[in-house]
């Protein structure tokens, strides 16, 4: 009665054990992941992931965006970066936000794909405000 | 015949360069270490990474739409040759084989008819393809001074690679760089990255079957795993060049020592034997000069 959660980044496998439910931020929403679930490919928004047991939350993480996949008896998050809630700073998520807005202002607009990229850097690092505060 | 001091200086210097390549041996035996456990470190992401790609392709394949990234731009004129190599020489021919390989490759491409540019990673390879194919470098990434490897040097790379093809610079990137076999031999490989190589045969059906959904849409998710792809495979390549690097100055470094041993032994030996033909010779003198008297 457990999905085997992954969360790897390309630097090191940061965690791996079966939790009870895991939620994790999807590009379209916030998404629950328990066994059984329909296999699924889906990029990942900045934000933070649960992990449940039972209905309890025992660990939070923050991820910066990334891809996650989801079959009935795993659930694989390829992120580039993933920290316990507890450790993100606030003062550097709001440093990476100003420079993503940053960012954001000198991207070129007539781009849709530069501009979305642009937009998801600082939806990101909105999300870490949020979680730091 | 050298004299006596001439010797006893040259076995002094022979004696503090074997310190100097002893010590470089065992610095660079510890540095592998580190580079075998970070190009471990990095393996799942890869292969997961892998898995995810496979199912996307596979669901995308034959699509008019596919991102070019994959399939390429539908032409093969421009070749952009990546050439890695280490930052620092005394590793035996660590480095000059990449840019004999490289080299070759170009000759190759362009006997063909096709254009060729050259990206050089590390300050060697640039150093030596800079001699007599200084017009084909397009750019140059250099990590000296760098402790220590990160992704996002890597992904550096990457974006470049891809924005090269996204202004049409060049069609088809090729990756040169030293695979780690062992301590003793690294392997020149030439990967192909853009387009994406096909996934070897028969091995699609680990996914079991199972039908992925994918939620955005598959090419949405393509676009954006396919550069991380890039830049997976671009860092995976430096991590082998970076073990490789060290790999290759330890055995280098290991002959430098035992070389240097034979030499004080030969020297040492002649040192001996000069100090003995003196001793006799004064001696003699000595002698005949207290015959004469």
């Amino acid at each position: 009665m457990a999905v085997s959660l992954e969360i790897v980044s390309p630097e090191k496998l940061l965690l791996s054990r079966p939790v009870d439910m895991v939620v994790i931020p999807a590009a379209e929403g916030d998404m629950g992941v328990l066994e059984g679930h329909t296999p699924m490919i889906v990029t990942l928004r900045g934000g933070t992931i649960d992990l449940y047991e039972g209905d309890r939350i025992t660990e939070r993480l923050f991820v910066d965006g990334g891809f996650a996949e989801v079959t009935p008896e795993r659930c694989t998050v390829l992120a580039n970066k993933a920290i316990p809630l507890a450790e993100v700073n606030k003062a550097d998520a709001e440093r990476r936000l100003a420079e993503a807005e940053a960012a954001y202002e000198a991207a070129d607009k007539r781009d849709t794909a530069i501009e979305d990229a642009a937009l998801d850097v600082v939806q990101s690092a909105r999300a870490m405000v949020e979680a730091a505060g | 015949m050298p004299s006596l001091k001439a010797l006893r200086t040259r076995i002094n210097s022979v004696k503090s360069t074997q310190k100097i390549t002893s010590a470089m041996k065992m610095v660079a035996a510890s540095k592998l270490r580190r580079a075998q456990q970070q190009a471990e470190a990095a393996r799942p992401y890869a292969e997961r990474m892998e898995r995810m790609l496979r199912a996307l392709a596979a669901s995308v394949a034959g699509s008019p739409t596919a991102p070019p990234l994959l399939v390429g731009t539908g032409s093969d004129k421009v070749h952009l040759v990546i050439a890695v190599t280490a930052d620092r020489g005394l590793a035996g021919a660590f480095n000059s084989q990449i840019g004999r390989a490289a080299r070759g490759l170009v000759r190759r491409l362009e006997a063909e008819g096709k254009t060729v540019k050259i990206l050089a990673v590390g300050r060697k390879g640039r150093d030596y393809l800079r001699r007599e194919l200084s017009s084909r470098i397009v750019g140059e990434i250099s990590y000296a001074g760098k402790r220590r490897l990160e992704f996002s040097d890597a992904q550096e790379i990457g974006v470049q690679v891809a924005a090269m093809l996204a202004a049409g610079e060049i069609d088809v990137a090729t990756l040169v760089y030293n695979r780690f076999q062992s301590v003793i031999s690294q392997v020149v490989t030439e990967q192909q990255i853009i387009p994406a190589p096909p996934p070897p045969e028969g091995e699609s059906a680990d996914l079991g079957g199972a039908i992925y959904e994918f939620e955005p849409d598959e090419e949405t998710i393509l676009s954006k795993l396919l550069p991380q792809a890039l830049a997976i495979q671009m860092y995976r390549a430096l991590l082998e060049s970076a073990a490789g690097e060290h790999g290759a100055r330890m055995t280098a470094m290991d002959n430098a020592t035992r070389n240097a041993g034979d030499m004080i032994k030969r020297l040492s030996q002649n040192y001996n034997r000069a100090r003995q033909a003196n001793i006799t010779k004064e001696l003699i003198e000595i002698i005949s000069g207290a015959e004469a008297v």
